[in-house]
């Protein structure tokens, strides 16, 4: 089965993030770059696909030259090769602009299956699994915790707030995870020792015939026009006991949808 | 390995701690033991052999890059590393430095995937100074006849392998007359006592173990002649000084860390305690003690790997990190005032945990003795 890994490499959630004053787009100087979490389990389970049905595992990652890091990191864990598209011009690209620019380097890779996160920490837009599958014409099969498919159907469970679906869908398709999905391994020093041998093939937007007026902000059909830092805390909610506190306390969860 | 190369593992191993071991620190306490999924996970990354080289299945690190390991290990509870490190330190280092290659070819690969090799040198009356060592190994025909008792062996319970001192010639006396043995743990007449029970350190399991008449063939002698080991095995425990003292300023580090944290959020007469300049002496002392012993671990063991120096700095390194970090654990637990004697809190365990660095892998007053001899018979 051939299968792709989407891969992204954000700041680090731990870190302070930042916009730029400038274009108020992502400030990558400001912390550390590392995977962005939901991939690794997109990762961990194509690797798991790979060890019971065979095939080859492809990273794909479209990112400055940093990015890098985050494709070795994925190769260390077990994938077997990557290809990193990297473009100045692509700085700035919204999701739309990225779907295209990822779609175009499917269409060379080829797939039976595309498995990415299904948001990444620093845009949170989680829309790129529905826009690839719609530029690539196949199902999406979205926030899956589980996947099971026999080489031609695919069978996922889709989380919901009160449970899971089980949907069904033909290959090729696309699958975004959640982290529920499985237990990310960590890298093996072998791997990470076999992780600069494996093969990265680095593509520039013209190498995918793509121009630079396609691409970046200029390109977006959207873009961050002005932002403002988060208001400071502010008091919680005091609940008092009149022997109910239990019940007012649950209700509070619940209605936070953290119960 | 390459820099690059290392970055990733350092990455690797710093994450896995400090997000799979740390987490469970109190389930290992409570249990005596290592999870067996961490077990696993550890084996898999490749721990247990980082130090073998590499066309053994190890990966060949050098002391350099093994203390920057350590440092990350001795963040978390010092089982971790004990699973561990009697392969990468003082077992298997005799293997790589003086075994022949055909024992190399039999039990390093094992090693790196997992099987754990343990050091039999300590008995009743031989610990510091092994000359009082009363384990015999008898000629006999084609191998050797072992008999005696070893005591503290750290993995006993676990080992595959048993790297096992005993005198070869016993009209001998002092250090001579010492061979070493590869002693597979399944042969007849090995027999592991019951785990010690100790003051800190829990899940890193101790034992006594007793070679009860065991039978081993020639080629269980390290180096193929007697005596060839034992030279090599002072030499394996001069390097495993330099890493633990890393492991000490690991723990330094994380006693510093919660004690920080600690000064940051508990309050007295309505401030946070890490306002009182009192307080904030004892986090400097911490801090002062690991920025030293981090400096003095990265020089020693750069000497080590050059050959400039593997006398005086690694028991120098060992002598004051594990001076330095019982300090920094008393200091930690005064920060946590009354908190810090209670179960449960980080602190007091590695209170306990950290005592036994003063003592295991030679004493205080062994290094010092080791120093003072160098300086008097050679100078510095």
């Amino acid at each position: 089965m051939n299968i792709v890994v989407l891969v992204k490499q954000v700041p680090d959630t731990w870190s302070e993030r930042r916009l730029r004053a400038d274009d108020s787009t992502l400030d990558r100087d400001a912390a550390d770059a590392v995977i962005n979490e939901l991939d690794d389990y997109a990762i961990e389970e194509g690797l798991r696909l790979q060890e019971a049905h065979g095939g080859e595992v492809t990273i794909v990652s479209m990112g400055p030259q940093k990015a890098a890091d985050a494709i070795r990191k994925a190769l260390s864990m077990g994938a077997d090769k990557a290809v990193h598209v990297t473009d100045e011009a692509l700085r700035g690209s919204d999701g739309l602009v990225t779907s295209a620019v990822l779609a175009s380097v499917l269409g060379r890779t080829g797939f039976d299956l595309v498995i990415l996160g299904s948001e990444s920490t620093d845009a949170r837009m989680g829309t790129l699994a529905a826009m690839l599958a719609e530029r690539l014409g196949v199902p999406q099969m979205s926030f899956a915790s589980k996947v099971e498919t026999d080489g031609s159907k695919i069978t996922i469970h889709r989380q919901a707030d009160y449970g899971y679906d089980t949907v069904e869908g033909a290959l090729p398709a696309v699958v975004s995870v959640v982290e529920k999905i499985n237990e990310p391994r960590y890298p093996s020093f072998k791997g990470i020792m076999a992780a600069k041998k494996k093969p990265v093939e680095t593509l520039s937007l013209a190498d995918l015939g793509m121009d630079a007026s396609q691409a970046g902000l200029a390109a977006s059909a959207t873009q961050v026009v002005s932002f403002a830092n988060r208001p400071p805390r502010a008091a919680g909610t005091i609940v008092t006991d009149e022997g109910d506190g239990g019940a007012k306390a649950a209700e509070f969860l619940a209605s936070r949808k953290f119960i | 390995m390459q820099d690059a190369e290392f970055a990733d593992v350092l990455d690797a191993v710093r994450r896995f701690v400090r997000t799979k071991v740390v987490p469970r620190e109190d389930e290992i306490e409570e249990t005596d033991a290592i999870p067996a999924d961490i077990r696993r996970a550890a084996t898999q990354m490749g721990l247990f052999g980082y130090t073998l080289p590499a066309e053994y299945g190890g990966l060949g690190a050098t002391l350099s890059q093994d203390v920057r390991l350590a440092f990350e290990f001795g963040y978390t509870t010092p089982a971790f590393r004990s699973l561990f490190g009697t392969n990468n330190g003082i077992a298997g280092q005799v293997l790589v430095s003086s075994g022949t290659d055909e024992q190399k070819q039999r039990w390093l690969p094992r090693l790196a995937e997992g099987a754990i090799a343990s050091f039999a040198l300590t008995e009743a009356e031989a610990g510091s100074d092994p000359s009082g060592l009363t384990t015999k190994a008898i000629r006999d025909g084609d191998g050797y006849v072992l008999s005696g008792v070893k005591r503290f062996i750290t993995n006993a319970p676990l080992a595959d392998l048993f790297v096992v001192f005993a005198r070869t010639d016993p009209a001998a006396r002092g250090t001579r007359g010492i061979s070493v043995f590869l002693v597979d743990a399944g042969l007849h007449g090995v027999r592991v006592g019951p785990r010690d029970r100790k003051m800190g350190q829990a899940g890193a399991w101790t034992a006594e173990v007793l070679f009860d008449q065991v039978r081993v063939p020639s080629t269980a002698l390290v180096g193929g002649q007697e005596g060839a080991g034992f030279a090599a095995a002072m030499r394996s425990l001069v390097r495993g000084r330099v890493h633990i003292a890393a492991i000490c300023v690991g723990m330094a580090d994380r006693l510093l860390a919660e004690s920080v944290s600690y000064a940051k959020s508990a309050c007295q007469g309505g401030q946070p305690i890490g306002e009182f300049q009192l307080v904030q002496a004892m986090l400097a002392e911490i801090k002062t003690g690991a920025y030293a012993g981090r400096a003095m671990v990265a020089e020693a063991a750069r000497n080590y790997d050059s050959a400039a120096d593997r006398r005086i700095g690694p028991s120098a390194a060992k002598l004051f990190c594990s001076e330095m970090v019982g300090r920094a654990a008393d200091l930690a637990v005064q920060v946590h005032g009354g908190l810090g004697y209670m179960r449960g809190i980080p602190v007091e365990r590695m209170y306990r945990d950290a005592r036994l660095f003063r003592i295991y892998e030679g004493t205080s007053e062994i290094q010092k003795l080791i120093i003072g001899r160098a300086l008097v018979r050679d100078g510095n």
